[in-house]
């Protein structure tokens, strides 16, 4: 499988995860480990910056993964900007997940404000991986801006509904120069491989595998979808048909 | 709609009353089974008719909370600063005829009480004050604020209602959220226990979280007082205003309290019982009509049906809470506003959670932005 690039960086993984929900801390690190994911995203507000025993922190430094902090919580581009090089500083990276949404109850993403915001970390050196609505302007808008991947949504975060999205994700995709990750809505391994089918570059399930029964199997589960998906994107599919095609009643007459 | 009140003036307490006592089983099957119930179904939901239906209501409630919020708790500490209070509440242990000794905090007493809260693991703290405008107004509250935001992440306050322009300031300073119960949507009765000081203008309460949402607050806690008038009435009420609000107010998150009246010295007798199936009935169904509201439970309650809450809807919990000025550290021995239930300690409750399946979360918010 071709190995996935955003900005310098390569992955082995296209499964990105995240670290809400989970029970406790040895449950999140164990099923991250399962999923085998490099790039994990992390809630800047869930994390107390500069306490060396933070609990989240100490459990995912013992592993080899990328942390990715995301803005969650800030509902305007100068919140974001201020999150982002707060995160910056705290967890020594400069990627960063540009979410802000003002709205609390279905956590959408404000697209005005997102853009803003990446225009101005794109100057400021960071690494952007904006969470967007499955809008394919707005992903070209923010590809210009200088985005390195982006990360439209399946349907509603934490809603676990699949990819409601689908036509817009298929033009995200063709449209896109730079890594398209579905974001949200990823419920079951099945919903992860259709996304890679469809020819996403990278899925990120967090609610799914955080809140399963077992996360740690799940996590598997979700890693072979994965696996699946973009190894069966990449061998390219056998033609569908729609129906058998027997005979052509419309156009026999030629040939009678 | 400019504001709450036309909308509430739009329905009558009795009729809602009898239309909730006479859903039928049909209906409550109904607001089972739908996808997204409405207000409608939510008084079928709390409904006597439902009352059989517990169990499945609490399965249901059980799987959308753990998809919504998974498997954690947010944990929250309330800080008593002032029992002064210039109203008379008929059910309140600060009412101003109540002759207990008067305390409002000083600089140095709210941060030996923070020291204590924050060694306890709180970074979440909700301020409490009673109602003195004149020592315990805006200025000292944004004095709290400031002397507060060091040391945690994410600050609320219960006090008396107050003007957009004052919310517009405390916001600045840092502020989080505000809690405002109604005590009771019914006009007349809140009038009968609120006879006197500023807090007997039902209209300038109710009207509170619209100046709030005015205002840009992120949080807005909601709720009646249970005891004063019909819960169930009260509740709809309550969850009509919260869909209003979530409509006119669409970047602020809400949440919704359930306290319902617990003894103190001299205290008053509920006018309308709720036992504890009710009060979980309640918590299912507003969990059922919102998936994504933030359903809150105090000390209040007692151990037992707090270890069990946890799965069933509560999305967050204070613990070891104290209802005195000074309470934790400063002067344990003075007056509560009311009698807490559950005295087990931080670590206890932590435990507790831990052996549920459940993260408490201390940190869920920053000071920094």
């Amino acid at each position: 499988m071709e190995q996935l690039k955003i900005a310098d960086k390569t992955f082995k993984s296209r499964l990105f995860t995240g670290t809400g929900k989970f029970s406790n801390s040895e449950t999140m690190r164990d099923a991250i480990l399962a999923s085998e994911s490099e790039l994990v995203t992390v809630a800047l507000k869930r994390v107390e910056v500069g306490n060396q025993d933070d609990a989240m922190l100490t459990s995912l430094a013992q592993s080899s993964l990328s942390l990715l902090p995301n803005t969650s919580g800030v509902r305007t581009a100068k919140e974001a900007v201020f999150a982002a090089q707060m995160a910056r500083e705290a967890l020594e990276t400069n990627w960063v997940k540009v979410e802000i949404h003002p709205d609390p109850k279905y956590l959408l993403p404000d697209p005005v404000e997102t853009l803003k915001a990446c225009e101005e970390l794109v100057k400021l050196g960071f690494v952007i991986m904006p969470y967007v609505q499955a809008d394919p302007v707005l992903c070209k808008r923010l590809e210009e801006v200088g985005a390195q991947c982006v990360m439209p949504l399946g349907s509603t975060i934490g809603s676990n509904n699949g990819l409601k999205t689908r036509d817009f994700l298929e033009i995200i995709i063709e449209q896109s120069n730079v890594p398209v990750i579905v974001d949200a809505g990823i419920g079951r391994p099945s919903h992860a491989a259709d996304a890679m089918e469809l020819g996403a570059d990278a899925v990120l399930v967090n609610t799914a595998i955080a809140v399963s029964p077992n996360p740690v199997a799940i996590a598997k589960a979700f890693k072979l979808a994965v696996e699946a998906g973009r190894m069966a994107f990449e061998a390219r599919f056998a033609p569908q048909a729609t129906q058998a095609q027997a005979s052509s009643p419309l156009t026999q007459f030629l040939y009678d | 709609m400019t504001n709450f009140k036309t909308h509430l003036n739009s329905y009558n307490w009795e009729e809602v009353l009898d239309s909730i006592f006479s859903k039928t089983k049909r209906e409550v099957q109904h607001a089972l089974n739908s996808p997204k119930p409405t207000l409608e179904d939510f008084k079928a939901l709390i409904s006597p008719a439902a009352k059989p239906y517990l169990e499945q209501m609490a399965a249901k409630s059980k799987a959308i909370t753990k998809k919504r919020f998974g498997n954690t708790m947010q944990m929250f500490a309330p800080m008593y600063l002032s029992n002064e209070c210039q109203n008379i509440c008929t059910y309140c242990g600060f009412s101003l005829t109540n002759k207990i000794p008067r305390r409002t905090l000083t600089d140095a007493e709210i941060l030996k009480e923070a020291q204590f809260l924050k060694d306890k693991g709180f970074q979440h703290i909700l301020l409490v004050t009673g109602e003195a405008n004149k020592t315990v107004g805006v200025d000292y509250f944004i004095n709290a604020i400031r002397l507060l935001k060091p040391h945690f992440a994410n600050i609320s306050i219960e006090v008396q209602p107050l003007d957009q322009n004052e919310y517009e300031l405390l916001i600045k300073e840092g502020l989080y959220a505000v809690l405002v119960y109604q005590e009771t949507y019914h006009e007349a009765t809140y009038k009968t226990h609120h006879p006197k000081g500023k807090k007997s203008n039902f209209d300038y309460r109710l009207e509170t979280p619209d100046r709030l949402g005015k205002a840009g607050i992120h949080k807005i806690g909601i709720g009646a007082l249970f005891g004063l008038e019909d819960w169930r009435v009260d509740s709809f009420f309550t969850a009509l205003h919260l869909k209003y609000l979530q409509k006119a107010y669409w970047k602020t998150k809400y949440s919704i309290s359930f306290p319902r009246l617990r003894p103190f010295s001299g205290g008053l007798e509920p006018k309308v019982a709720m036992e504890d199936a009710d009060l979980l009935q309640l918590i299912c169904a507003y969990r059922m009509l919102d998936e994504d509201v933030e359903l809150s439970i105090s000390t209040r309650e007692e151990e037992n049906f707090r270890n069990h809450i946890v799965h069933l809807g509560i999305t967050s919990m204070s613990a070891e809470s104290k209802t005195n000025p000074g309470g934790y550290v400063v002067e344990p021995q003075s007056l509560e506003q009311f009698e807490i239930s559950d005295e087990r300690s931080t670590e206890t409750i932590a435990r507790m959670l831990q052996e549920s399946n459940l993260e408490p979360i201390w940190k869920d918010w920053d000071q920094n932005w």
